[in-house]
């Protein structure tokens, strides 16, 4: 430990006294005194020459930094749809029985603190939390009993974890009881690979015949954009900059996706592959691997393969022995921010900035990380450009459909009784998707996650693919079971609380939506008040700057539309209007204060 | 420096290279509405009432540069409904009270509602919990008036660069604070500049309050927009 | 053909909006010309003897008492306008939502210097406070809106005779203002 001054001091020097590296430097404050108090903002400020407010804007953005201490043990249990359709919130109330105090604050001596927080990327294993950065995985009241009696004796949150998962999760670098429920492999990524083929046939080429191959297997981005790889490279290419860098986009933040956290644990080598491959595309020397917080527990793993590989000469000087070709890659951990997957927020998160999108033009191959002309490429993608060197793109692109070439790894979960990974062939069909992964009663699937479609029945028969059912990876099943509209609820509630809140549309808009989404649940809504709101949808996304509000009214908009009975059947069909006002509600405070009994007559 | 011939509206006009579209829509005597845009400052494309369409594709006219040839719309139905829209969202955000306002009469954002003819907003009031600081040393932040624009971001910095004003948390919560070292040491123009610069009446300099008579403030009499428009 | 009948009130407002209606000047005498008031402050009817086309509204509901009066007035009129900022958005006397009732309560009646008696006021005849100032349109439909603090005198003018001729509204620039 040491003063809050020692500490800071002690992070800044390590890390650099530069303000790009603000996000590492709180990091660090954070996890060894448990907060950034005012004195160690002001000391971060000092060191780093920026205003004290700057260091707490940066603070305030990112869900696992705080102002206030969170507890020794700090629990931040997953909220997301998924999660409270497997049993969440009985867990939830089990945290908050035995460690005595409520989610959103600290229990009195300051031991545990339990938080809500969306998605960490574990839907196929839900409910689940992160302790301390720790990954504890399909839980259930008596196991988070059991968690809160051992941190009340104050074990160890690693010695907490009784068994790992399979493959890589259980390598001592990981020891995660986080399972991979691999359900299919496909030709592209899960196919077996050799480590350092990708990027040894690429050296081989000339960088513009490595763009002209990818361009040629019509790769587009696995993020969910789906914009065309090889010319993103080209572009970064072609700009002019002193630098170049390759960025890769492992912040999978939307809800339902978790695809990159297996191929992260499984494939590196293929991943960091891919990275090399871009670098030598693009012409860069640097590659940066912005990894989402969530997933922290892959650090030194990660970490762990990239030095072997610079052992083994396929990355640093000369790498995979190509003469001239010096290419590295280091890895910036974000701080729990679903916006960061955003490429331009995630490059201002990187910079150790507030992950607030930027205005574009100019584009990032234009001017990116640090200012100079960079290419953000998915997990996925990158991956499929390293097999793409190896087996060629015309190999590649025999796959799939017209406008979709190649495989999708998609993330499958929700109410189906084989949750997990699904390497499929771009063109086959949700339904025999939903067959493979026991998911056949399906009245609903979110395709996409949130920012998605809401897909109804009439359209299971469509194909996975950019030009009809487009997804970044995430599938959530949604079963005859489960409450469509708190489903919906749930999805709005993430944006509101994922908005960064720049641009009005989005920081405004998506809390007036979901107001109205709770008028028409509580059966308080009328014929113009579900009109009102699919307009409001259309504003919202027409006036957002990126694609956070873009899509955000989506999960309304897409029910209303292929659900409309859902809602139809919760209004007050012919009134002209219904109030939400409740007279006995709003004069009970004022009651109580003066100690006389309500008085309603006629309401 | 190279001229740029586009169209706004049908109507051709001719830039500078380098100029975003708003820019050289004022030269030319059209007005796009703008908020958050402020001249002198680094636009940022926050409020989104400038949003036009360039080749069918909307996008802020404030940080949208202009180019050959770009067909642009501005002031068609669908737009400006959209954009009031967004001028209603702002007030039922946040805690605009008119009649208690140093700014009023010269408020933009209320110069925004006069211009779009608004009644009153389509949206439910949020009343939000918002706070009114007033324990700095030259001026005073009212939240509940802040519309989030961030010129005082952009626009006041301290000598050495430093940033004065800068966003706290983020959503609908995200917030404006002074940093108190900083704003202490603000001299009495920075501060006057700091008020002039907020659209809104969400930074008061000390000491000052209603300035000018009703009937002689900046709007009372003539929309906003019409000193561009030709 | 009868003339069209108006009812006004005051809910948790100033009554400056009924002031500003009185600004029309000798407009008045057209007006009068143009319509017949039932319960209204202006003509000291207290009960709505016959049903009207018009209803204007100046405050907003505070207490139990400004909600049951909104209520008899969307019952007895067609329609229903919001006047002045208080009806609209609250006003200023929702300058207190933000703050919690009790705390409202305990600065005006116990710990402010000035008061004798310190105690909540609690007569059961007295209207019950609501936890917030609500707008009009949050608790019945309302069919048009006019701005401002007090709504100039030219609004009313206008925005009244363009609905009892039918003819569109028509604003002059400024007339329309917020404060």
């Amino acid at each position: 430990m040491g003063s809050i001054g020692d500490v800071v001091t002690r992070a800044v020097k390590k890390h650099g006294k530069d303000a790009t590296m603000m996000l590492d430097v709180i990091r660090d404050v954070q996890s060894e005194l448990g907060c950034v108090s005012d004195e160690a903002s002001a000391a971060i400020a000092d060191n780093l020459g920026v205003s004290k407010v700057d260091v707490d804007g940066v603070v305030s953005f990112y869900h696992f930094f705080s102002k206030e201490p969170r507890g020794k043990y700090t629990v931040y249990l997953n909220n997301s749809a998924v999660a409270v359709m497997k049993g969440r919130d009985a867990v939830a109330r089990a945290f908050e029985q035995a460690a005595g105090c409520s989610f959103g604050v600290t229990t009195f001596d300051g031991q545990i603190g339990l938080y809500d927080t969306s998605d960490i990327g574990m839907n196929d294993q839900e409910p689940a939390a992160l302790i301390n950065g720790v990954v504890f995985t399909n839980l259930t009241p008596e196991k988070a009993k059991d968690l809160v009696f051992q941190m009340k004796a104050g074990k160890d949150v690693k010695a907490m974890v009784k068994e790992t998962g399979e493959g890589q999760n259980q390598s001592a670098l990981v020891g995660a009881m986080v399972k991979n429920n691999i359900q299919k492999k496909g030709a592209v990524i899960f196919a077996p690979y050799e480590a350092g083929s990708g990027i040894k046939k690429a050296v081989a080429m000339t960088p513009e015949a490595v763009i002209e191959e990818v361009k040629k297997s019509n790769l587009r981005g696995r993020g969910g954009a789906g914009f065309p790889t090889g010319m993103k490279w080209e572009f970064t290419r072609n700009s002019k900059g002193k630098k170049t860098y390759v960025v890769c986009n492992a912040d999978e933040g939307e809800p339902g996706t978790f695809k990159d956290r297996v191929i992260l644990t499984e494939l590196p080598q293929m991943l960091f592959d891919g990275m090399a491959v871009a670098g030598y595309a693009v012409g860069a020397e640097e590659g940066v691997l912005y990894l989402r917080a969530e997933y922290e527990y892959l650090l030194k793993y990660l970490q762990s393969v990239l030095d072997s590989m610079r052992n083994s000469g396929l990355l640093g000087k000369n790498a995979a022995g190509k003469k001239g070709f010096n290419f590295d890659i280091t890895i910036k951990l974000g701080a729990g921010a679903y916006i960061c997957g955003e490429e331009s927020a995630l490059i201002e998160s990187a910079e150790g900035k507030r992950g607030e999108p930027r205005n574009r033009p100019p584009f990032p191959a234009q001017n990116g990380y640090m200012g100079y002309p960079t290419t953000v490429n998915n997990v996925e993608s990158l991956c499929a450009a390293a097999r793409i060197m190896v087996q060629g793109g015309e190999w590649f692109a025999k796959m799939g459909t017209f406008q979709s070439h190649g495989t999708k790894v998609l993330s499958v979960s929700g109410d189906c009784s084989k949750p997990g990974i699904y390497e499929v062939e771009f063109g086959v069909t949700l339904q025999s998707l939903l067959d493979e992964a026991g998911g056949s009663d399906a009245v609903a699937v979110q395709v996409g996650g949130p920012s998605g479609k809401c897909v109804a029945k009439k359209d299971f028969g469509k194909k996975l693919s950019f030009e009809e059912l487009p997804t970044g990876g995430s599938i959530i099943i949604i079963g005859p079971n489960t409450d469509l509209l708190k489903v919906v609820h749930n999805f709005m509630d993430f944006f509101v609380e994922e908005s960064c809140g720049w641009c009005t549309p989005c920081r405004a808009g998506n809390v007036i939506l979901k107001q109205r989404l709770e008028k028409i649940m509580a059966g308080k809504g009328t014929e113009s008040d579900l009109k009102e709101m699919a307009q409001w949808c259309t504003v919202v996304k027409a006036m957002s700057r990126c694609g956070l509000g873009q899509t955000s009214p989506n999960p309304i908009a897409t029910t209303i539309e292929n659900f409309r009975e859902v809602y139809e059947a919760k209004l007050q069909k012919g009134a002209d209007f219904v109030t939400e006002f409740d007279m006995n509600k709003a004069v009970q405070e004022y009651c109580k204060t003066a100690g006389r009994k309500p008085n309603i007559e006629g309401h | 420096m190279s001229k740029i011939t586009f169209e706004i509206d049908g109507k051709e006009i001719t830039g500078k290279a380098g100029q975003t579209i708003v820019e050289a829509a004022r030269e030319n005597g059209i007005y796009i509405p703008v908020l958050c845009w402020y001249e002198g400052l680094k636009p940022a494309g926050i409020c989104r009432i400038c949003t036009v369409k360039v080749g069918g594709r909307n996008m802020a006219a404030c940080t949208t540069p202009i180019s050959e040839g770009m067909i642009v719309e501005n002031a068609i139905p669908e737009l400006e409904d959209m954009r009031k829209a967004l001028v209603e969202m702002l007030f039922v955000e946040g805690n605009h009270m008119c009649p208690t306002c140093e700014k009023s009469g010269n408020c933009e954002l209320q110069a925004l509602g006069y211009r779009f003819g608004l009644l009153a907003p389509r949206f439910p009031y949020l009343f939000p919990k918002r706070a009114m600081d007033a324990t700095y040393t030259k001026i005073m932040i009212d939240t509940n008036r802040c519309v989030q624009c961030r010129r005082c971001v952009r626009g006041i910095t301290a000598k050495d660069g430093r940033h004065i004003f800068a966003m706290q948390d983020r959503t609908g919560h995200s917030t404006i604070v002074a940093d108190r070292e900083l704003e202490a040491k603000m001299s009495d123009d920075l501060a006057k500049k700091a008020m002039e610069q907020c659209p809104v009446g969400a930074i008061i300099k000390k000491e000052i309050g209603f300035a000018v008579p009703i009937g002689k403030r900046k709007y009372d009499k003539a929309p906003i927009g019409s000193e561009i428009q030709k | 053909m009868s003339k069209p009948v108006v009812a006004t009130a005051s809910l948790a407002g100033c009554f400056g909006c009924h002031m500003s209606l009185l600004d029309i000047d000798d407009r008045i005498l057209q007006l009068i010309d143009l319509v017949e008031f039932n319960k209204s402050p202006v003509d000291d009817i207290k009960k709505f003897t016959k049903e009207c086309d018009i209803g204007i509204i100046e405050g907003g509901c505070c207490n139990s008492e400004n909600v049951e009066n909104l209520i008899e007035f969307r019952k007895h009129c067609k329609i229903l306008i919001s006047l002045g900022e208080c009806a609209i958005m609250g006003g200023l006397p929702a300058m207190r939502n933000g703050i919690p009732i009790k705390e409202c309560l305990e600065e005006a009646y116990l710990n402010c210097v000035t008061v004798d008696d310190r105690i909540i006021p609690n007569d059961p005849e007295i209207p019950m406070i609501l936890d917030r100032v609500y707008p009009l349109h949050e608790i019945v439909k309302i069919d048009y809106y006019l701005p401002g603090c007090p709504p100039r005198a030219d609004l009313i003018w206008e925005a009244l005779t363009a609905l009892l001729s039918g003819k569109p509204l028509n604003l002059p620039y400024e007339v329309l203002k917020y404060d």
